[in-house]
């Protein structure tokens, strides 16, 4: 281990070539590019986050008070796109770039020009998204999930830059994704066989696979819009032939594998963080992976479970609904290892592990509700309600967004050699917990009590309900951008952080100096089992 | 290294382009998975060819045939069927007249597009003749009768009791001027 840190120390004399905005510009080092991702990914945070309180400050009370319905459209439609594939997506890309090679003791991707393409082609998409707010006409209307013919036939003129934009995050993700794999394949230190890879590479390492199957399809499906719109065929225009189902058979087979793009890799961050602060190995290492894998299998068998209502044979139902409810025994699996992880372990609460175990909880009340959506004769009721609203709110928010503030938290020391403020972060973590649980909780009933998604004016019995999640957004919201006072508030004075950060932590990441080197690992590192942790 | 990275990148470059292509596979794939099944309730696109000498009436049965006739979106064009619906034994080959009429001041082209519910009486519902295999093209004021004749295959599930075939009339005119639709497309 000498050796390594002697390597790491001589390099540290090596910065960055090009300073100011060209070091940002041409960049091909996987730090550089990580540190693009997630600054990229946080704004985007802020602004879906913005069009989010836009639309709970509409639904604060019954009655149409700040905003018209089309505007309303507009805001609910960028809000899902911006979060999805502007916040969430990056940041977990963002999050690979860092610490990937880190962790598999790689001294840069593989591709690190690619990379550095990867990430410059997401502003440009996304400027185009967000401009189309403002063309005449308006930006997209027709719901993230854009079913034909209201994203065809229906659409504002603007629906072609959506094409084109989401071509662009395509793109950027399937380069990104080539780039992950041949890092986590081909450039893993000495010793360290796939079986002992932390199990944040292995989660991504599978994430990318369903990347490479499902992005392709996705890229078609706008295409043959695009051809809709502009070139006269009827892929989904039943006058010509087409058929509108197809739109949504093709979309959710795209779909479902990308709802799981979004938690596999959070899956990966609460197995590191949850055995640093439990001081215990992970429980069940190999079912882990294995249930992965499973999930990521049964994602592609399942779509249809999105469109129950749309009208298929009953052993189409039956089929889709079996199927579904199956995803339920890997992630109990993954549920039951980590409570194993915990279970007698000295347990010490900094805010990653607060932000792991609420995401522990919280993302199983939201797989709870899966379940009740899984049942097809339940659906019928369940379909386009405020309840699949909370149901993939819970599964996102404190999902997917907590497994990845945690992993900021948890990774930032290394980042940037200084430790965040304690007191601050659990604050932090207390608002997030209760704003995010107060804005999505009342949800389920008020869907099940029969409120529609999707609209900006309701009955006078959803009011009550209404009003509290309103209230919850903002302070969720608010405690976003005191979650930024706490990040710069560390780079610029935090406590120096020492290379181990965390007493319980394994893995070669830890064995760098902090804040990590510019360039780390120029010499392949010894792996031994010492390092194993999860 | 660097060619054990080129080879992992052109196995995954190619994994890539496959399944953009599979996307566009998936269209004929549908399209095939919904003549066997008949999902979404399509009839399929082509006259039935029946052998009138070996077809012979179920005369135990009878089933309700109801008929839905819409015009969609902006489509001002009259449509309706003669009948709000028939009952036929099935095997049995039946005719319907459905009446067209063109209310507006320009030459237009329509498309009728059917649907059966329940989608699983699809596969058994035969049309011999029907104007949904063809475009209609009316001048301003013109009226048309158009015939469907149709058989309900024997086969059919015994717990089927009623099936309603349902019309959208659909206005091709600037798909038809583009020339982009072969005649009959629609299934």
């Amino acid at each position: 281990m000498n050796a390594v840190l002697e390597s790491s120390h001589d390099a540290h004399h090596h910065g960055p070539v090009n300073t100011g905005l060209k070091r940002w510009l041409f960049t091909t080092n996987h730090k550089d590019i990580g540190t693009l991702y997630l600054w990229f990914s946080f704004s985007m945070f802020l602004i879906g986050g913005v069009l989010a309180l836009i639309i709970r400050t509409e639904l604060f009370q019954p009655g149409l008070q700040f905003i018209e319905p089309e505007f309303f459209n507009q805001m609910t439609t960028n809000h899902g796109l911006i979060m999805v594939f502007g916040a969430i997506m990056p940041a977990f890309v963002g999050l690979a770039n860092w610490m990937v090679p880190l962790m598999v003791g790689a001294p840069d991707m593989a591709l690190p020009r690619m990379n550095n393409l990867s990430f410059w082609i997401l502003p440009f998409a996304f400027t185009m998204i967000i401009s189309t707010l403002f063309m005449p006409g308006g930006g997209p209307n027709f719901g993230w999930t854009f079913y034909a013919p209201l994203s065809t036939t229906y659409a504002p003129d603007s629906v072609t830059f959506f094409i084109f934009a989401v071509h662009i995050m395509g793109a950027s993700s399937i380069m990104g994704s080539i780039n992950i794999i041949a890092t986590i394949l081909n450039m893993r230190a000495p010793g360290m066989t796939l079986m002992k890879m932390p199990l944040f590479v292995w989660t991504w390492l599978i994430t990318a696979y369903l990347l490479l199957a499902v992005m392709p399809v996705l890229a078609g499906v706008v295409t043959m819009m695009l051809f809709d719109i502009h070139f006269g065929t009827s892929f989904f225009n039943a006058a010509g032939g087409g058929d509108p189902v197809m739109f949504q058979h093709i979309f959710w087979f795209f779909g479902h594998p990308e709802v799981y793009i979004m938690i596999l890799p959070a899956f990966g961050v609460v197995s590191q963080i949850i055995p640093t602060f439990a001081r215990k190995r992970l429980f069940g290492y190999d079912s882990m992976v294995y249930a992965t894998s499973s999930i990521a299998f049964l994602s592609f068998i399942v779509w249809a479970h999105h469109m129950f209502t749309v009208g298929m044979p009953l052993a189409g139902q039956l089929f889709f609904m079996y199927a579904t409810m199956i995803i339920a025994v890997p992630t109990g699996v993954k549920v039951f290892n980590w409570v194993s992880t915990m279970w007698q372990g000295s347990m010490t609460f900094e805010t990653p592990m607060l932000f792991s175990i609420a995401f522990v909880i919280l993302f199983t009340i939201g797989g709870f509700s899966g379940l009740m959506l899984a049942i097809t004769p339940a659906d019928y009721q369940y379909h386009d309600t405020y309840f699949v609203v909370a149901h993939f709110h819970y599964v996102l928010v404190p999902g997917a967004l907590f497994s990845i503030i945690a992993a900021v938290y948890y990774w930032l020391p290394k980042w940037c050699g200084r430790m965040y403020d304690e007191s601050l972060g659990k604050i932090h973590f207390w608002l997030s917990f209760i704003g995010v649980n107060v804005t999505f909780f009342p949800q389920h009933f008020s869907g099940l009590a029969g409120m529609p998604r999707r609209v900006p004016d309701y009955a006078m019995q959803f009011a009550d309900f209404n009003m509290i999640s309103s209230v919850g957004a903002f302070l969720f919201g608010f405690s976003q951008v005191f979650f930024l006072y706490v990040i710069i508030k560390a780079i610029k004075s935090g406590q120096p952080a020492s290379d181990r950060v965390w007493e319980g932590a394994h893995g070669l990441e830890w064995t760098i100096a902090s804040p990590a080197p510019y360039h780390t690992f120029t010499e392949p590192p010894v792996f031994d089992d010492s390092e194993v942790h999860s | 290294m660097e060619k054990r990275n080129t080879k992992t990148v052109s196995k995954l470059v190619l994994m890539v382009v496959g399944m953009f292509c599979f996307a566009f596979a998936l269209v004929p794939l549908y399209d095939l998975l919904c003549d066997i099944t008949g999902l979404n309730g399509k009839t399929g696109d082509r006259a039935y060819k029946y052998d009138a000498a070996i077809l012979t009436p179920d005369k135990s049965r009878l089933i309700k045939v109801n008929f839905i006739t819409n015009t969609n979106a902006d489509m001002p064009w009259e449509f309706y069927s003669e009948k709000g619906g028939v009952r036929v034994h099935p095997g049995e080959l039946k005719e319907v007249v459905f009446h067209v009429k063109n209310t507006t001041s320009r030459t237009m082209v329509a498309q009728a597009v059917p649907s059966v519910s329940p989608s699983v009486a699809a596969q058994y519902f035969h049309k011999t003749e029907c104007f949904c295999f063809t475009q209609q093209q009316l001048k301003p004021g013109e009226e048309l009768d158009m015939p469907m004749r149709f058989i309900i295959g024997p086969e059919i599930p015994g717990n089927i009791e009623t099936v309603s075939l349902s019309y959208a009339l659909f206005d091709i005119t600037e798909l038809a001027a583009r020339g982009s639709l072969p005649s009959g497309q629609a299934g």
